[in-house]
């Protein structure tokens, strides 16, 4: 015993003389301590500083379109004929396709996303689970080329296979592969809010004798609803933004209708098109890319606010 | 209630304790006679995969009683209160043997339905937990999911259903609040008058107080006394006093068997096994 206590009483001597040794040469830490938040500080505005910067150059040219375009010409004309003798840039077009295809693409990601999210967090075994989740996230990391062509190659096709008078190029397509592409983002994002709810709901709902079809629907499913309506939300800003897929399937007319067999363009096929090298710097039609990119911009904007917006609103508090 | 720190001989306890047991048994078989059975257990063992759970439990409880399960951590009370309504096949590797019948129906046949079980049975948990819903919907839920839409017959629901859980004043200004709003014990009776909503006969109730202070156990306790006229409770809990204010009838559970079942009364002042005695003096547990 009374060895032991030597040998301990040592250690801590020799230990704590250690530590006073290294304190000497502290003072190089206490400057990195001093000069590191600004390091970081600086690293982490750089983000913020591009965003600055790409709404300032946006906002310049945008505002040189609107001088040659009245601004009211642009939001509410449904022509649009940039390279024409007589050049139109009405908006609207561009705008349809895109709300077009986002419509078509939901449709596809919002009911299959959420049920395979609801298969997953509510009726799938943990190693189902564990095997699929993982599949699904590598679907969502395909690069939108290879979705764009697919869509072009081989859905297209497909569906004039059983409907003939549909488009070489059209957006029904297009939308349909986007769904495809969205769906792993809405299954992920609301699988992981139906599995934070607490167990102790699932379990005071099904002592109340509910079946689990009605746990899932009356219970996890409106407990995790922010999150799930959130999934949605980042999914429509996605399709929104998305721009491979549309620009490969869905063709450059500038049509102005909802016909989903005919080919539309969407605001960012617009951008890939006008910036493939047709528009020469300072000319009408180089300025109406910022035009539209700032329309995008917005819209993307919003669709991301209201994802905020709406997880706050819609959370319900346990 | 009797002192619950009463000496006793242990060793002549020893001796005794099977016979007295043996003739206990008939003595309170008597005094049930005209006592109505709820739920008769026999020879029930539970396995959690490898581990054995419960053995052999052999146990009735009775109508419009408080039947107190006491017993140390991991002695198998919460498992079997779970097993009354099912609730333990949440748990995918359990296995059971042996019969559980609740008013005749044998309930651990596959062919039962548990949702019909639990509609019969409800069952509050120790933690409070209510649903992210406005405190209407909460009661509601079981009546809607039941089939019951009628708006007009449901508020009579939702007012009788709090008022029988002693929540209805402090709620009644705002139903249509979220149900997290509220304390813990108020949380803890929304939870009680969700149950009652669907008019069960047996309430189970898993240590009900054991995350509420003080003041709210204490009004829980008196709902309790309350709910025994109308539905006859089980009650699991870690709190030997409680067991004793609360229970007519207390099962001593230790490592999966029921060491002792008679009136609470009994249980507290003379228990037959010296480990039940042991348990109930603080001895262990």
């Amino acid at each position: 015993m009374a060895l032991d206590n030597k040998i301990d009483n040592h250690d801590k001597r020799s230990i704590q003389d250690m530590i006073a040794k290294k304190k000497n040469g502290k003072n190089i830490t206490s400057i990195t301590e001093k000069v590191m938040p600004a390091i970081l500080f600086l690293i982490a505005a750089v983000s913020i500083l591009t965003t600055i910067g790409i709404v300032y150059t946006l906002l310049t040219e945008t505002i040189e379109f609107f001088k040659r375009v009245p601004i009211m010409d642009f939001f509410t004309g449904t022509v649009l004929k940039p390279l024409s003798q007589n050049p139109e840039f009405g908006v609207l077009p561009l705008i349809n396709g895109t709300i077009i295809s986002s419509i078509i693409a939901m449709l596809v990601a919002g009911p299959i996303g959420i049920m395979t999210a609801v298969f997953l967090s509510e009726y799938a075994s943990e190693r189902v689970r564990r095997t699929l989740k993982p599949m699904l996230e590598i679907l969502a990391g395909i690069p939108t080329i290879v979705y764009g062509f697919f869509a072009f190659t081989f859905v297209t096709p497909l569906i004039r296979e059983f409907f003939p008078s549909v488009e070489a190029t059209n957006i029904l397509s297009p939308g349909l592969v986007m769904g495809v592409m969205i769906i792993p983002m809405i299954a992920s994002l609301s699988e992981d809010a139906m599995t934070s709810v607490p167990n102790a709901m699932r379990e005071g709902a099904l002592a109340l004798g509910s079946t689990k079809l009605e746990v899932t629907f009356r219970v996890v499913i409106p407990a995790a609803l922010s999150g799930i309506i959130a999934s949605f939300v980042l999914g429509i800003s996605r399709a929104i933004g998305e721009t491979m897929i549309v620009t490969i399937a869905s063709g450059s007319s500038k049509n102005f209708t909802f016909d989903i067999t005919q080919s539309m363009q969407t605001m960012t096929a617009y951008i890939v098109e006008v910036s493939g090298g047709e528009a020469p710097a300072g000319s009408t039609i180089y300025y109406s890319l910022y035009a539209v990119a700032m329309t995008l911009f917005v819209f993307t904007l919003i669709m991301n606010l209201l994802a905020r917006y709406v997880s706050r609103k819609f959370r319900e508090e346990y | 209630m009797a002192t619950l720190t009463k000496p006793k001989v242990n060793i002549k306890n020893h001796a005794n304790t099977e016979q007295k047991s043996i003739t206990e048994t008939a003595a309170t078989t008597k005094q049930n006679m005209n006592k109505k059975i709820v739920y008769d257990t026999k020879d029930l063992n539970l396995w959690y995969g490898e581990t054995h759970a419960l053995k052999d439990i052999n146990l009735s409880i009775y109508e419009k009683e408080v039947t107190a399960i006491i017993g140390p951590s991991g002695c198998g009370k919460s498992t079997y209160l779970k097993t009354l309504n099912r609730m333990v096949e949440l748990v995918p590797s359990v296995k059971t043997s042996g019969v559980i019948t609740y008013k005749d129906k044998s309930i651990l046949d596959k062919s039962f339905k548990v949702e019909d079980l639990r509609t019969r049975v409800g069952m509050v948990f120790q933690k409070p937990n209510p649903f992210p819903k406005s405190i209407y919907d909460n009661i509601a839920y079981g009546p809607k999911i039941h089939g019951i839409r009628n708006k007009k017959i449901l508020d009579e629901i939702v007012e009788k259903s709090l008022r029988g859980a002693s929540i209805w004043d402090e709620v009644k200004d705002r139903l249509k609040e979220n149900a997290y709003g509220l304390s813990g014990g108020q949380q803890q009776r929304i939870c009680i008058a969700r149950c009652l909503a669907i008019e069960p006969d047996v309430i189970l109730m898993d240590e009900p107080t054991s995350a509420l202070d003080p003041k709210s156990t204490l009004r829980v306790e008196e709902l309790i006394q309350e709910l025994k006229k109308d539905y006859s409770i089980v009650i699991v809990t870690h709190n030997m006093q409680q067991a004793a204010r609360i229970s007519d009838r207390t099962a001593f559970f230790l490592n999966g068997e029921v060491v002792e079942y008679d009136e609470t009364d009994t249980i507290f002042t003379n228990p037959a096994d010296s480990r039940t005695e042991d348990y109930i003096s603080g001895r262990f547990g």
